[in-house]
């Protein structure tokens, strides 16, 4: 029951950031269609930028919390330029290529930002400040920190701003009707580009805030981490049927608890045949037993024929 | 009519492509090996890579299902290779066994992998496979206990070389008067490899499969209404990808005599993707074009970086390997900015995107 219970809150930590990167993918290619493979190293780059400026600012007279709300900021506004940018100066010309080709462009431009960032932060794992300091709470033989306390609930209120966003304001109409149907939107005199322009940026602006958390809660950074949890947030925007916003949020959950309890039970389950490093395998093969059921994921609806 | 098309224009030059393109091929190991022995290697990378994106290539660029976990097919040729031609279980097959077998394994593990996402479609599909990459990775990583069967992390060593009786082709040795080393016999293996598969891809393209994998690829309810079962064209798909993917591992396992899973990554698949869609997805010459190229660049500036840094700065300002990376990033994005059907894509193909674009 305690591990249970334990596995039940790591996971929803865990997931609370898997869903908020999800978001990232599952809000571009909802708009134009494309698997931003570039989104985790943007959480990389919102990682390491945070980490630069708490750094830097650790010695001044501040309080912890100011230092660390400033450094999610500048890393919030880098990396919503760096969205931006991307969109600008890799995407929007390809926007009627051939489907692969910005694909690839993705992956050419995730290889180009981890090499910059290990240029810029090395290759070695940094140790990320803490700057919240940590409590600890008991809760019915489980325990958590205040930091998953914090993740959880920040986490919690993007989300609800997000769904404001998109359903309450212009911008949000906009970016609904473009996802439907580019052209009658643009004939409605929606701008495109800007609409575009505006899913890549606060899918960054969600995934620097992301990266922050990722790096309060591990406590250490790596040029590298921007792929695998890229893959994972993928994974769960799929999951719940990718260019769904609700899905993407559900999808990150479970994704999250369903590692954290696999890892959890999996020496239980067979016999100590197989360990916890096999931590990693959950996430997929949950993927495909879904998608074999549901093939357009949890919560998407019908996509279309494209191959 | 496209076809015979295609045909007849090659038809007026046939013999001296041929001669010349044999007499580059036939030079090639000699003129790298002048640069020393890691030269061949390269162009037998190549080679093995040209053999991996025309195998990736019936699976994304004919039947237009995008697999991001090819290079798990790969893996398991190799692994079978290792398992069956090292001291790890003693047991030492020879290569015409165990390379059948790397193969046949890996079509079935296509199929397996084939079977359960034959209802999705595009990105959905390209995630499942992709996750299916990192859970055949994942278990190569930890089958070490309690049973070890794939030794982890370390890998597999002393794996066999590719012997045929007293000849093997790891050491040098004297064939028709002429001295070739380990890596110049197995260019002149890969190259016949090589040789069969394009043969084969040529072969499938204007064949009764290959148009319905075509047809598969441009629209699959139409496929199926006009009276393609598509469940086995995707199936043999998957199949006949994944199995030249276990053959190309057995010859990299051989060759290498050393396999980890490191060598089975993510990256590794991307790559070999990128190598179809950036040469010219569906276009074979484009596709070889591709792989020569991807795997020639790095490496050009593994060895170009250094100096190069040295002469424009006078010191290493930037750590070299990152450098390089960053440049074939780049590669990637400006090759797709500017050519955003392929190096090298068929005629066909640079038709129909004029017409759809708007």
């Amino acid at each position: 029951m305690d591990t249970l219970l334990q596995q039940l809150i790591n996971g929803i930590t865990l997931g609370a950031v898997y869903a908020l990167v999800a978001l990232g993918y599952t809000m571009v290619y909802g708009i134009i269609g494309l698997i931003n493979f570039a989104h985790g190293e943007v959480v990389m780059i919102g990682t390491m930028v945070a980490f630069t400026v708490i750094v830097s600012l650790a010695g001044s007279a501040m309080a912890p919390l100011m230092i660390l709300g400033i450094g999610v900021a500048v890393s919030v506004v880098v990396c919503m330029v760096l969205g931006w940018a991307l969109e600008r100066v890799a995407y929007r010309p390809l926007r009627h290529a051939p489907r692969l080709t910005p694909l690839i462009t993705a992956i050419g431009m995730s290889i180009v930002l981890q090499n910059v960032a290990m240029i810029i932060w090395g290759r070695n794992y940094i140790t990320f400040p803490p700057m919240i300091g940590k409590h600890i709470y008991e809760f019915g033989g489980a325990s958590f920190t205040n930091v998953q306390i914090a993740i959880v609930t920040l986490a919690a209120l993007m989300m609800l701003g997000l769904i404001y966003l998109v359903h309450r304001t212009r911008i949000g109409m906009a970016m609904r009707a473009t996802a439907q149907n580019q052209h009658v939107a643009a004939l409605m005199g929606v701008d495109i580009d800007r609409v575009i322009a505006m899913a890549f940026i606060i899918g960054s602006a969600l995934g620097a805030v992301a990266g922050c958390m990722v790096g309060s809660y591990y406590e250490i950074a790596h040029y590298q981490m921007g792929f695998m949890l890229g893959l994972k947030a993928f994974t769960a925007a799929v999951l719940g049927g990718i260019g769904n916003l609700a899905g993407a949020m559900a999808g990150g959950l479970l994704l999250g608890v369903i590692e954290a309890l696999g890892a959890g039970y999996i020496g239980d389950l067979t016999g100590d045949f197989l360990g916890s490093h096999y931590q990693d395998i959950f996430a997929f093969i949950v993927l495909i037993i879904v998608l074999m059921f549901r093939p357009s994921g949890l919560f998407g609806e019908r996509t279309g024929d494209r191959a | 009519m496209k076809g015979q098309f295609r045909r007849s224009v090659a038809g007026q030059r046939p013999w001296l492509g041929v001669l010349l393109l044999t007499a580059v091929l036939l030079l090639v190991p000699f003129v790298a090996g002048l640069g020393g022995q890691a030269w061949v290697r390269i162009a037998n990378f190549a080679i093995l890579y040209v053999f991996l994106a025309l195998g990736l290539n019936i699976v994304v660029g004919y039947a237009g299902l995008l697999d991001l976990g090819y290079v798990a097919f790969y893996a398991v040729g190799a692994y079978t290779y290792a398992l069956l031609a090292s001291p790890h279980f003693g047991i030492h097959l020879p290569f015409w066994v165990i390379l059948p077998l790397g193969a046949g394994l890996a079509c079935m593990f296509g199929v397996l992998l084939g079977a359960p996402t034959l209802k999705l479609r595009g990105d959905y599909l390209a995630i499942v496979t992709l996750g299916f990459g990192e859970i055949v990775r994942i278990f190569m990583n930890n089958l070490n206990a309690p049973v070890n069967i794939t030794n982890g992390a370390q890998g597999i060593t002393l794996i066999d070389p590719i012997r045929i009786g007293d000849f093997s082709f790891s050491q040098s040795g004297t064939i028709f008067g002429i001295t070739l080393s380990g890596p110049q016999k197995y260019y002149f293996l890969l190259v016949v490899l090589a040789l069969l598969v394009i043969v084969v891809n040529v072969r499938l393209q204007n064949s009764r499969i290959g148009r319905s994998w075509q047809a598969i690829r441009e629209d699959e309810v139409a496929a199926k209404a006009c009276g393609i079962n598509t469940r086995n064209i995707k199936l043999l798909a998957f199949a006949m990808g994944a199995s030249f993917g276990g053959i190309a591992g057995g010859v990299f396992a051989a060759m290498q005599g050393f396999v980890s899973p490191e060598s089975f990554s993510l990256m590794e698949s991307i790559t070999i993707l990128s190598m179809v869609v950036l040469g010219g997805m569906g276009h074979i010459p484009g596709v070889i074009l591709g792989a020569v190229l991807l795997t020639g660049l790095p490496e050009v500036l593994r060895y170009g970086i250094e100096p190069l840094q040295r002469a424009v700065f006078g010191r290493m300002i930037v750590d070299p390997e990152s450098l390089r990376m960053l440049v074939f990033g780049l590669a990637l994005v400006l090759v797709m900015r500017f050519r955003p059907a392929g190096l090298w894509p068929s005629s066909q193909r640079l038709r129909e995107l004029a017409e759809t674009a708007d």
